[in-house]
């Protein structure tokens, strides 16, 4: 077979006959992976609540509150989790653009008394070796049970009582600060969160 | 003519005498970018196969189809398709490694060892030959990757694919994770191949 010739109606016809060949088989891709997307990013987030929280028995990815804030633009998603319909807790998305290269993202579960249960960084892109250290047990364990309201989460540099990491104190107060807006407005909406929805 | 191709000498010849990576030094920028673990290099290394197998197929099956003229335009809506699915996939169903890679995984369409190879071999070639230069291609380069992954995941964080073997707390050569790192390993190994080579080829 001779190489089609270089004419404008080939060429249109070819792009054509290609681009829609294409455009199907994305198509037919995306609908098969829809589903398995959207599961995998359910079960993220119920993994990370799993671990911040007191134990629960409800789905708290349902029963997500959304809370504006006028502090940062974005709406803070606040999920509450509840053990035979008491209150037990609450995950809360925290996260501060201080940051050594831009945004900390953190999910910090709070007993329903406000003390502080376990934090999980869910998004972060400090230095490697440095910064990332705050994924460590090491740093972690010095925020479990504190309650930000006695507990100053400043660095022990600006006057709090927290240990920041070697090399990484602009990390440590990004984390800091982070936890700080969780705590905010996880007491601010505590009263709100603690009826189950339904 | 196509079937004397030896296809022994065909499917080496990306891993050794033509590797994308220490030979040609094609493919830098996701080379450099996300090597800073074993896993990570070998994982985009399977993507980039994967998409390099598949498009050298159709481009081999569909070559006397296109006017010379609109040739680059096809081949880049075939990649793309391709890489477009990879990425759907990775992350329906290796959310974790979807994540790890980034903004590197659509950037597989603008890797010029899938353009370079659809352009030089597979327009030129039947789609067997394509197919087996694209697995020898495709390997060569996951092998580098790996291997450029692994030096730096050894030197820098004490660990091979994710399994540490250094005290917590042991100090590392943090630089190796950094890009810079990833120049300096890859310049070394560049050389150590070529080094071995060398000698082999006497």
């Amino acid at each position: 077979m001779s190489k089609k010739k270089d004419t404008f109606m080939n060429m249109v016809i070819s792009l054509f006959v290609i681009t829609i060949i294409s455009g199907f088989s994305l198509g037919y891709v995306n609908q098969l992976t829809e589903q398995p997307i959207k599961d995998a990013k359910v079960a993220k987030k119920t993994n990370a609540i799993k671990l911040v929280l007191p134990d629960f028995d409800n789905n708290p990815v349902e029963d997500v509150v959304l809370i504006k804030s006028e502090n940062i633009n974005d709406s803070i998603e606040v999920y509450p989790g509840f053990a035979n319909n008491e209150f037990v807790g609450a995950a809360v998305i925290g996260s501060s653009e201080k940051g050594f290269s831009g945004l900390v993202k953190l999910m910090i579960g709070f007993k329903a008394s406000g003390e502080i249960q376990n934090i999980e960084v869910l998004e972060q892109k400090e230095t490697p070796g440095l910064g990332t250290k705050m994924k460590d047990e090491k740093f972690l364990a010095q925020f479990r049970d504190k309650n930000p309201s006695t507990y100053n989460l400043k660095v022990k540099k600006d006057g709090g009582e927290v240990d920041a990491l070697t090399g990484a104190t602009i990390s440590s107060r990004a984390f800091g600060e982070a936890t700080q807006m969780a705590f905010d407005e996880f007491m601010k909406n505590k009263e709100n969160l603690k009826t189950p929805k339904n | 003519m196509a079937e004397t191709v030896n296809q022994t000498q065909n499917f080496l010849k990306g891993i050794v005498k033509e590797n994308p990576i220490f030979v040609m030094l094609l493919g830098m920028c996701p080379t450099l970018g996300v090597t800073s673990s074993a896993s990570n290099g070998l994982g985009m290394g399977v993507a980039t196969m994967f998409v390099l197998i598949m498009s050298n197929i159709v481009v081999s099956l569909v070559k006397n189809q296109i006017p010379s003229k609109v040739r680059i335009p096809a081949f880049i809506i075939i990649i793309a398709s391709f890489v477009t699915i990879v990425e759907m996939i990775l992350e329906a169903f290796v959310p974790f490694l979807y994540e790890q890679l980034g903004i590197f995984i659509p950037l597989i369409v603008v890797n010029c060892i899938i353009l370079g190879r659809a352009e030089a071999f597979a327009s030129k070639n039947n789609a067997l030959s394509s197919l087996i230069d694209g697995l020898g291609m495709g390997l060569g380069f996951t092998l580098a990757l790996t291997i450029l992954g692994a030096t730096r995941e050894i030197l820098g964080n004490g660990s091979l694919f994710g399994l540490k073997f250094v005290a917590e707390n042991a100090n590392t050569f943090i630089l190796f994770i950094l890009p810079p790192g990833a120049f300096i390993a890859l310049a070394y190994l560049t050389v150590l191949f070529n080094k071995v080579t060398a000698k082999t080829a006497k």
